[in-house]
Formats: structure tokens, C-alpha cells, sequence
């Protein structure tokens, strides 16, 4: 079924969506990938370890302040693009492998993190974590770099230049398409459509 | 003995990097169309459109096909009576590639050590795999090769004992732990034979072999197109998400090996399966 859906988005917009659902985004997501991930992580570490009311590592830390983007309701596209050529906003921009991300998506999840876009399978973990706060994980057409680019309309980089095609970019996007793989009640559609073809 | 000037080495590379970076060679892009046509999902084959109308855009926008492009792996075969005048070999591909990522907007995807992960800033160095063959010509083939279905790709050391059947399995097994990371439809490499380094490396030129070719020994020939077969009933279909069409190729190559050892390597790689070939 295709739906629209403006980011960042709220809880019951999100558990109304179902694995296999094509849902076009508008409005605004951030990107992060594994150099990204690692640095905001070791930031949540290092505010646990100083917060008095923290039990664990990064447990009770509120991400406000301490992360470079705001985690409530947002959501983040695992992308590192090609440079933009003059005039445009982007260069290619498709999704990169999620599992990868797998080690901290948790995390950022319990911090309040509603959705990711990425390609590929997710780990136990993971999912336990989107179905118990109610996330959702889309996939991109991986290898689709060039058309996706198309949905992009500006990109700024928010945080870690210094990483290069892996910092932090706020990403103004118009009708990207993604579908709904992983939703709110643990539903996959990596299982149930590869079963449906499977021979 | 035949000369060739070394900067003709660079601007021959650098030109590769961009040109496969931003349009599949004809047989991979028509490999693409005709699986339009086969797949059964309605899913599957509005993927498939898209990933046709991402070909459009690539070559006509001079975007690249892929965000993801590659570390720069090169097959290059140098002929014997040639002579390199102005510098080293190497380092002309090297600078080629340093050219070919800066100038063609291609993104850097190279650190300079595993651990430490710095990035270099110019996609260098080049994995570069050289071969001496007879004549005075020089062949480049340039095969940039995204990560994530490097990834998934693996090499088995099995025991003569596995035979044919232990080697098909290893490759299907492959194919299906790599599913929908390694964005599938996707071409498999495979090399069977040699040494543990000697079969990966095949494997990874067998992924540079025309799509629809197939091996010249009759029964690996036969290999590649049972596995094809069996890895499209697989049900992991176009972006992993259900389907028909998982791979577009099985391309096989072999080798002689020892008495102990029956070594696999299955290099997986997405449906940008680029290549480009420049003779000098």
C-alpha cells in the first residue's frame, strides 16, 4: 500500500505502518553510517559516565545536548554519498548495508530514534528494540544512488566533517521512496516475501 | 620493444574510474532488462524499473549508478616486450585513480589502515593485480567494487571429499547468507582451485567475464547454469524483498590444485557489477 508520510513523524503514524507498505517521506531526515554511529556512541558513554543519575553504561542519559541531532521522532538514513556536482544538492545517495549500524542502533532507539533507512538484514537485537519502542526500519533500493538523489532537494552537513562522507547531514527530502521492512509489531518482509518465492 | 609513456597509463585510468562508475557495460545493462521481463513479483519488477531508470539518470545526469564507488580494483596484463618510460607503473594508476575520484566527483571510500581508519581522500591506493603476458600491448580492466556485497562474500577450504556437491553447496550457501545485503540481482564470482589467495582472486575476476558467457570447460559450463537456477529459486528476488531473478550470472574460473585441497571462493557482487577495459 503506498502512503505519504511528513518527517520527522509521530508515534501512532508510525505504528499504523505495515511490512510492505511503500511510504514516500517529505520533510526532513539525517544521515549517520559507521564512523558517525561509533562517535555518537562513545559521546553517549562519555555523558553516562559523567551523569550522577546514570546506572549503566549511557542508560539514563537524555540524547539532547549530547548527540548533534535531535533523536525524538526523527529519522536516520544510513547513506554516505558521492560528492554534489555544482548546482545540485547531492551526489548519488543510496542506502548502505544497516547490519553494520546493528551494534548501536539499540541505543538510539530506547533514545527515542522512531525510524532508520538502510538496505539488509537486522539482528535480534535490533528488532527487539523497534518493537519495543514502536520504530520502524525502511529499506531503499540499494544500488539506486543516482534516482534517489532525485528525492534529495538540499543537504547540509550538521556535524563530524571531518569525516568526510560519513559525517552527519541534515537531508531535506520530497517524496523519497522506502519500504516499510521491519514495522512496529516486528513484522519482516526479508522473511515473509522470500518465503512466498522460495521454490 | 615497444614504449609507452606512463602518463597515457593515468589519463587511460582516470578515464576508466569515471566511465564505470557512471554507465554498466552493455552486457550487465542488458542482463538488467531482460530480468524485467522474467521476474513474476509486481514488487520485484517495479525494483527492477527503478533500477533501470537509475541507469538513465546515472549516464545522463553524470551521477554516479551507485553512492558506494568502490575500491578501484584493477586486472592489468602487460605485455612482455613493453617498456614503461617516465615513471612507475603503479604510480600511474594510482594518480589515475587519485584523478579519476577527485575529478569525476566519485566518492573516497578508502582508509589508509584497517584499524586505524583514516580516510585517504583520493580513493587510493588501488588494488592492483598484474599478470605478464606475451605481446607489446597493455590491457587495463577496471572493476570498482562496492563493499557491501564484498562483504559477503567468502572463500571455504573444503576437503576433495566435498566433490562437485560440497562446492555447490558452499556457493548456495553463500548466496543465501548474503540475501538482501548484498543487493541482489546480484553477478557471483567464483574461483575453484590454486591456493587459498589464488581462488579469491579468480573469483573476483570471474565477477569482469560477460554476463551470458559462459566457462570453456563443458562441465563447469554446466555448473554455472544449474547454480543460477537453483540461486533463482531461492525466493530472495530483486532488493532482497521476494522474487524470481537473485542473480543474473554464475561465472566460474578454475585452476590446478593440490592433492589435499579443494579451495572455493565466492565473491558476490550487487547488480553494479562494473567494468571497463581500456588496451593501450
Amino acid at each position: 500500500m503506498d502512503k505519504h508520510l511528513n518527517v520527522p513523524v509521530g508515534k501512532e503514524e508510525i505504528k499504523a505502518l505495515r511490512a510492505g507498505d511503500m511510504v514516500f517521506l517529505t520533510g526532513t531526515i539525517y544521515t549517520a553510517r559507521d564512523a558517525a554511529h561509533k562517535r555518537m556512541d562513545e559521546a553517549l558513554l562519555r555523558a553516562g559516565q559523567t551523569d550522577p543519575n546514570a546506572s549503566g553504561e549511557g542508560a539514563a542519559v537524555n540524547s539532547t545536548g549530547v548527540l548533534p541531532l535531535e533523536l525524538e521522532g526523527n529519522i536516520i538514513y544510513y547513506m554516505g554519498p558521492s560528492p554534489a556536482r555544482e548546482g545540485r544538492p547531492i551526489g548519488s545517495a543510496g542506502p548502505t548495508t544497516a547490519s553494520r549500524m546493528d551494534k548501536y542502533a539499540p541505543k538510539l532507539l530506547d533514545l527515542g530514534l522512531l525510524g532508520m533507512i538502510g538496505k539488509g538484514k537486522r539482528s535480534r537485537e535490533v528488532i527487539d528494540a523497534i518493537v519495543r519502542n514502536g520504530a520502524v526500519y525502511f529499506a531503499a533500493i540499494g544500488g539506486a544512488g543516482a534516482l534517489l538523489s532525485k528525492a534529495i532537494t538540499a543537504s547540509e552537513v550538521i556535524a563530524y566533517d571531518d569525516l568526510g562522507t560519513e559525517a552527519i547531514r541534515k537531508l531535506t527530502v520530497k517524496d523519497f521512496p522506502a519500504i516499510v521492512v521491519i514495522d512496529s509489531e516486528g513484522n519482516n518482509l526479508y522473511e515473509s516475501a522470500v518465503q512466498q518465492y522460495s521454490l | 620493444m615497444r614504449s609507452i609513456d606512463v602518463n597515457k597509463i593515468t589519463e587511460a585510468v582516470k578515464n576508466l574510474c569515471i566511465d564505470a562508475n557512471h554507465r554498466l557495460a552493455p552486457d550487465m545493462e542488458r542482463a538488467l532488462l531482460d530480468a524485467e521481463d522474467k521476474e513474476e513479483s509486481t514488487l520485484g519488477r517495479q525494483i527492477l524499473g527503478q533500477l533501470k531508470e537509475n541507469l538513465d539518470i546515472a549516464g545522463r545526469d553524470m551521477i554516479p549508478i551507485c553512492q558506494d564507488t568502490g575500491m578501484a580494483v584493477f586486472f592489468v596484463k602487460v605485455g612482455q616486450e613493453v617498456h614503461f618510460e617516465g615513471g612507475s607503473l603503479t604510480d600511474a594508476i594510482n594518480e589515475g585513480v587519485r584523478r579519476g575520484y577527485t575529478e569525476g566527483y566519485l566518492r573516497k571510500s578508502v582508509v589508509s589502515d584497517p584499524l586505524i581508519r583514516k580516510n585517504t581522500g583520493d580513493n587510493t591506493p588501488a588494488i592492483i593485480h598484474y599478470d605478464i603476458v606475451s605481446g607489446d600491448k597493455v590491457e587495463i580492466t577496471i572493476a570498482p567494487k562496492g563493499f557491501g556485497s564484498e562483504n559477503m562474500s567468502r572463500v571455504f577450504m573444503l576437503k576433495p571429499a566435498d566433490g562437485e556437491e560440497g562446492v555447490k553447496n558452499a556457493i548456495l550457501q553463500a548466496v543465501k547468507d548474503a540475501g538482501p545485503n548484498a543487493c541482489p540481482p546480484m553477478v557471483v564470482g567464483v574461483g575453484i582451485g590454486g591456493t587459498f589467495e589464488k581462488c579469491a582472486e579468480m573469483a573476483k575476476e570471474a565477477l569482469t567475464r560477460e554476463v551470458g558467457t559462459h566457462s570453456d570447460i563443458e562441465y563447469v559450463a554446466a555448473m554455472e547454469e544449474e547454480l543460477l537456477e537453483k540461486i533463482n529459486r531461492t525466493g530472495i528476488g530483486p532488493a532482497g524483498l521476494g522474487g524470481r531473478i537473485t542473480a543474473l550470472a554464475v561465472n566460474i574460473n578454475t585452476y590446478a590444485t593440490h592433492i589435499a585441497g579443494l579451495p572455493v571462493a565466492v565473491n558476490i557482487c550487487c547488480h553494479v557489477n562494473r567494468h571497463a577495459r581500456a588496451v593501450l
